[in-house]
């Protein structure tokens, strides 16, 4: 809402010396959000005057143009000579001059300049070009409307035209309907300066009366409905300068006359009104639902199919109007209209609200109605354009008036008076409890007594613009609106002793400071999948990847669904960074992945006004579906890039790997590998990850297949890791086993083994630690060798034993028989000791 | 070493010739002198003072010598070779020290040159101010909240009081799960945690609610549609707007230093009262407002920078949450961390905190937030 602050002047008694700045502060600490407080007419400058046209000559120029070479006073002692292209003005018409030195919007420098064979000295102005509006058709014709004055030669225009004014822009929230309005925000202007406030709405709705034009409601959605007839109107008066600058400074486009008189109480008021031309209305005008199949034409020249739950306005001829949205374009007012029937009727919230929705179709007075009208302003509203149309326009009010229906009685809720103090934690007692809420027109009676409330309780009943004021609460926020927040002492209140982070919490943390702290960099992607991204990984139909949650209104087509593996939001960030020429990388994310339930599942949505049952929160989460963290990983480029100490290290599977093992030791657990095949992995160098303990799969990591890296614009031999997180996290151990330390000699013993390729390391390594038995301390594989003493498919693996017992030096034939029973125990893998 | 040997004549045997010892010392002290290698010294060691030395031959001869002269030449001899060890000693010394210093200048490097362990890895600033901000009230002694993000319409808005057609419900904002009517939504604030919290827990509740939140919004520098806030809620008894106030100030100072906040009564459906929070101004302290010399980036001469909102709980939330209104009040508060980093850090652009860009993830090093 757009509020000039000389507007806000009418209605509340502002000190003239406060600035548009402070009367900001004012309303800001009242709770209203001013967005900007802006300085209207602050861009024309200098000797901008009322001049008048004493003569002209039309001269035709060689390019085809005519200007008219003009004499103009602006009320010096001589006449200025001034050139002007445009033609609707007459000798004798008032203008507006911006003389040389003037500066108009746009940094437009005015000077005395030679054009068309004269020294034009100034310049005649349109509305435009002095930032009054659009109209660039000709120059502005002053002319004085009902009750103004005429303006003289060489006075500043800026007050003739109200150009100096400021503008507070408020943000308006949704409970506050009723700040739509000049009478709104001029009451809390008045509040917040602690000046008097004269209400535009000065008159109360009567009791029903049916003399003036046939209405009927036939609708629950509305309450009230006033009608009024002005005839006798002359189509053909425009709107005082002073309207449609108003109108102009609220952000609203001047129309004609009879609209922007209607748009202007509205503006005063916040009753939104319509207007019909009288001649085009048949019969009883009906406040009511439509009917199956019924159309309208809107305003817009939008042809509406309606439906039932739409309130609309109908004549005899059918809905001449979506009520409280937009009118029909049948009984429009036009340019020949000289009677009009006003309407000005209270429709409830929540039907126009929808009906806006469902027409998508949003105007001035929906956004009012959808927030809450005063329903007890409407027939002052409709008396107030009607006596500007009278004023104006030279119409007649009919003496004959029609108000059907009656204001709905706010409801009066019970408020504790010790509530506001025990929930602002701030002394306010009953009596300034009693003052604020009736200052901002609560009507305040003493409850009924009750043992439980020491400072008594109290009735309050809401004004009928503020439907907002419903729970006690309510009332607590607006005394503490009115108190200040600032007047509260803070205090910060003291928590239980905690136990800190989660384990979960501590590990997830760990693992990401772990792998950020070995090379890894951590992005954040957007979680977004698509059933195509699933086909070019090439995840078979049946895996649970497959089973994708769908947005009913995605922000992308591309992306319709939510992610069921981190990997290809980490292929864009790879190809983002390789676009820009970033191209070592090892992106990790760690984030939620969301797969679909097995059959879809409703989230029942049982009633507010308790706790639901166990059953129903279950349910909830059952039509959640799954959503586990993962960790993953993708590695391009070098994972050490060369230099002066040697070679490049490329990035490959073992870096996936290695990973995978840092964020299972971040967390004290530990994996085992196994080949496998496994989409978006290479099918010959994919791990599937399994926890050491239980055994459970937790994930894979390895070199992607080539085919993947193609499809997704990845560089050749780019590596990944993907793992579920909160299975590793959840498989940590609780608490950490320290083992006593023997400082008994060590006995090193290598072994070289002989096996088929297709033997798996980890396998030979597990024989050898079964076959040695508890002496063993560690066996570490030093050496692959593949030569002609291997043989064909062959490979020769070597690895390093040590042994020490806890309590005594080794023997040789102690260390000798764990060693041979190491040995030993790779036979069944077709191991053969290498002995030369 | 030999025995005596009656067979010698006295007169004839060097250790009696004073001036043929001497020699040897002289002769044994300047080889040692020439020598500028332990390999060398070693040589003249051998030379000097080994088994076959002359010093070693002559002292052998003295075993012949009659009681009296062979007092003289052993004395004689003797002195001769401890001269001769000192200056073995001394000089090795020099040679050692002279190597060592050979060797730790030819060992020099050039230790400007660039080292690494391995590749520069890094935690993404998001994730790193939402853990400063846990920090912070963990050590007051609240814990930290976690929930889905794909969440049930009914936790995300019914439970938090914002009625079935209340304008964020509608598809511009909320983005929805299908199949229709499943009546699933990506939450699009962490609020329904601060619900799963109530409804899993009695009070005293004090837990911050960090995580990712969704929005139909529009993208660019200053909006995303994915992004994270951090949700605080407090529920007690006699819990009041000035414990909000409270909560909010020190938080400002643990983030920023010397700064505090201000709230502006605002709408919010699960708090009544409402308000949005402002930071005063942790760079300018409000200076630069109206003071166009002295222009504040920070805050953009504004004095306040708008952080986020908060309230005291709405009855109708603690309600369908199964808290008691009578019993407790709480308050809940939250702001957006991408818009924290924002003007905490200086970043200018929110699309380059979800783009994975390495440069971004990079920006803030070490414990630096």
């Amino acid at each position: 809402m757009k509020a000039p602050v000389s507007w806000l002047r009418d209605v509340a008694a502002l000190p003239a010396d406060l600035t548009g700045r402070q009367l900001s502060d004012a309303l800001v600490r009242a709770g209203l959000e001013v967005e900007t407080v802006e300085e209207a007419g602050a861009d024309v400058q200098g000797p901008v005057v009322v001049g008048r046209v004493l003569d002209f000559t039309p001269e035709e120029h060689s390019n085809g143009k005519t200007i008219r070479w003009c004499s103009v006073d602006v009320g010096e002692e001589q006449p200025r000579g001034i050139v002007c292209g445009a033609p609707n003005f007459a000798v004798g018409d008032l203008v507006v001059v911006a003389l040389p030195g003037a500066r108009l919007p746009g940094d437009f420098e005015i000077a005395a300049r030679r054009t068309y064979g004269h020294v034009s000295d100034g310049m005649i102005c349109s509305a435009r070009e002095l930032g009054l509006g659009d109209d660039h058709s000709g120059i502005m014709v002053l002319t004085a409307a009902a009750g103004e004055a005429e303006p003289v030669p060489g006075q500043d225009a800026r007050p003739v035209l109200r150009l100096d004014d400021e503008v507070l822009d408020i943000a308006v929230t949704p409970d506050r309907g009723y700040c739509l309005s000049i009478r709104g925000l001029g009451r809390e202007a008045a509040q917040a300066t602690g000046t008097r406030f004269t209400d535009p709405v000065d008159r109360p709705v009567p009791a029903p009366v049916a003399e003036g034009y046939p209405v009927a409601i036939e609708s629950d959605a509305c309450s009230v409905f006033t009608a009024l007839t002005v005839t006798g109107l002359d189509p053909s008066r425009p709107s005082p300068r002073w309207l449609t600058r108003r109108l102009q400074l609220a952000g609203m486009r001047p129309i004609s006359l009879v609209v922007d008189v209607a748009n202007h109480v509205m503006l005063e008021t916040g009753q939104p009104l319509h207007t019909y031309d009288a001649s085009a209305l048949a019969g009883t005008v009906v406040a009511r639902q439509a009917r199956r199949g019924e159309k309208l034409r809107t305003l817009d020249d939008t042809a509406r199919a309606l439906d039932e739950s739409d309130l609309v306005i109908a004549d005899d001829s059918g809905p001449i109007g979506l009520a409280g949205v937009m009118g029909g374009a049948a009984s429009e007012v036009t340019s020949a209209t000289t009677s009009v029937v006003i309407e000005a009727a209270a429709f409830d919230a929540l039907t126009l609200a929808r009906t806006s929705r469902r027409h998508k179709l949003s105007s001035e007075a929906s956004r009012r109605y959808e927030r809450g009208v005063d329903p007890a302003a409407g027939y002052a509203a409709a008396h107030r354009a009607a006596a500007l149309l009278v004023e104006l326009a030279g119409g007649s009010l009919e003496t004959g008036e029609t108000v059907v229906g009656t204001v709905p009685v706010p409801p009066v809720t019970r408020l504790d008076a010790s509530l506001p103090e025990r929930i602002l934690g701030t002394p306010v007692d009953r009596a300034q409890v009693e003052e604020l809420l009736a200052a901002v027109g609560v009507e305040v009676r003493p409850g009924p007594e009750e043992p439980g409330a020491p400072d008594g309780v109290l009735s309050v009943r809401p004004p009928t613009w503020r439907p907002d004021l419903r729970d006690p609460y309510d009332y607590v926020e607006e005394v503490g609106r009115l108190v200040g927040f600032e007047t509260i002492t803070p205090v910060v209140p003291l928590a239980p002793p905690g136990r800190g982070l989660t384990r979960s919490q501590r590990d997830r943390r760990a693992v990401t400071a772990r792998l950020a702290a070995v090379g890894a960099v951590e992005v954040l992607t957007f979680p977004f999948g698509s059933v195509a991204e699933l086909d070019r990984l090439g995840v078979p139909a049946d895996d649970r990847r497959r089973s994708l949650n769908t947005l009913l209104n995605p922000l992308s087509d591309t992306q319709p669904s939510l992610r069921t593996t981190l990997l290809p939001g980490l292929f864009s960030a790879v190809t983002r960074n390789t676009s820009r020429g970033l191209d070592d990388l090892a992106l990790f994310e760690t984030g939620a992945v969301f797969f679909a339930p097995d059959e879809p599942l409703v989230a029942p949505r049982p009633p507010v006004d308790r706790r639901p049952d166990e059953a129903d929160l279950a349910r909830m989460d059952d039509a959640l579906g799954d959503q586990p963290r993962m960790l993953a990983v993708v590695l391009t480029g070098d994972w050490v890039r060369a230099g002066w100490q040697g070679p490049a290290r490329p990035a490959s599977w073992t870096q996936a790997v290695a990973l995978a093992e840092e964020a299972a030791a971040a967390v004290g657990t530990a994996l085992d590998r196994r080949p496998v095949e496994h989409a978006p992995w290479h099918p010959g160098r994919c791990a599937e990850l399994r926890l050491a303990q239980t055994d459970v799969v937790v994930g894979h990591a390895g070199e992607l297949h080539p085919q993947v890296c193609a499809a997704f614009g990845l560089p050749p031999r780019t590596s990944a890791l993907e793992l579920e997180l909160d299975v590793l996290v959840a498989a940590a151990p609780d608490r950490g086993d320290i083992a006593p330390l023997s400082s008994y000699p060590v006995a090193k013993e290598d072994v070289a083994l002989v096996v088929d390729e297709s033997v798996a390391a980890e396998d030979v390594a597990d024989a050898l630690r079964r076959g040695a038995g508890p002496l063993l301390e560690s066996v570490e594989l030093f050496d692959v060798f593949r030569g002609a003493q291997t043989g064909e498919g062959k490979k020769s693996l070597a690895y390093a034993l040590r042994f020490r017992a806890e309590g005594r030096t080794l023997t040789a034939a102690e260390v000798n028989e764990a060693r041979d029973a190491a040995v030993a125990a790779t036979a069944e893998l077709g191991a053969v000791q290498r002995t030369e | 070493m030999s025995g005596p040997n009656k067979n010698y004549d006295p007169v004839q045997v060097t250790p009696l010739n004073a001036d043929e010892v001497e020699a040897m010392v002289q002769a044994a002290t300047a080889a040692f002198a020439e020598a500028t290698s332990t390999a060398e010294l070693k040589a003249a060691r051998l030379a000097h003072a080994g088994e076959r030395s002359p010093i070693a031959l002559a002292n052998r001869e003295i075993g012949a010598l009659p009681p009296q002269a062979r007092k003289d030449a052993g004395a004689r001899v003797g002195r001769a070779r401890g001269a001769i060890n000192a200056a073995l000693k001394a000089r090795e010394a020099e040679v050692v020290a002279a190597e060592l210093e050979r060797t730790l200048r030819e060992e020099r490097v050039d230790v400007t040159l660039p080292v690494a362990l391995g590749p520069v890895g890094a935690v993404h600033p998001i994730t790193g101010l939402m853990h400063l901000v846990e920090d912070v009230f963990v050590a007051m002694g609240w814990e930290v909240a976690e929930g889905p993000e794909l969440e049930a319409e009914w936790l995300n808005f019914d439970a938090l009081n914002f009625v079935p057609d209340h304008p964020a419900r509608t598809l511009q904002d909320t983005l929805f799960v299908g199949p229709e009517g499943s009546n699933r939504v990506l939450r699009t604030h962490t609020s329904p945690v601060q619900a799963r919290t109530m409804l899993t827990r009695e009070p005293p509740i004090y837990v911050i609610c960090p995580g990712k939140v969704y929005r139909a919004d529009e993208y660019d520098a200053t909006h995303t549609p994915v992004f994270h806030q951090i949700e605080g809620l407090v529920v007690d008894r006699g819990i009041t707007l000035a414990h909000l106030r409270g909560t909010l100030d020190h938080f400002a100072k643990a983030m920023f230093g010397d700064t505090r906040t201000r709230m502006r009564p605002n709408y919010f459906p699960f708090t009544e009262p409402s308000a949005e929070v402002d930071l005063l101004c942790f760079v300018c302290h409000g200076d630069s407002v109206g003071n166009p010399d002295r222009p504040c980036k920070t805050c953009r001469s504004e004095g306040w920078i708008e952080w986020g909102g908060c309230g005291v709980v709405n009855p109708r939330v603690l309600a369908a949450c199964g808290v008691d209104p009578e019993e407790y009040s709480g308050f809940a508060f939250g702001m957006g961390v991408e818009r924290t980093l924002m003007f905490r850090n200086n970043a200018e652009d929110m699309r380059d905190m979800v783009e994975g860009d390495v440069r971004f993830s990079r920006s803030l090093v070490g414990t630096a937030r």
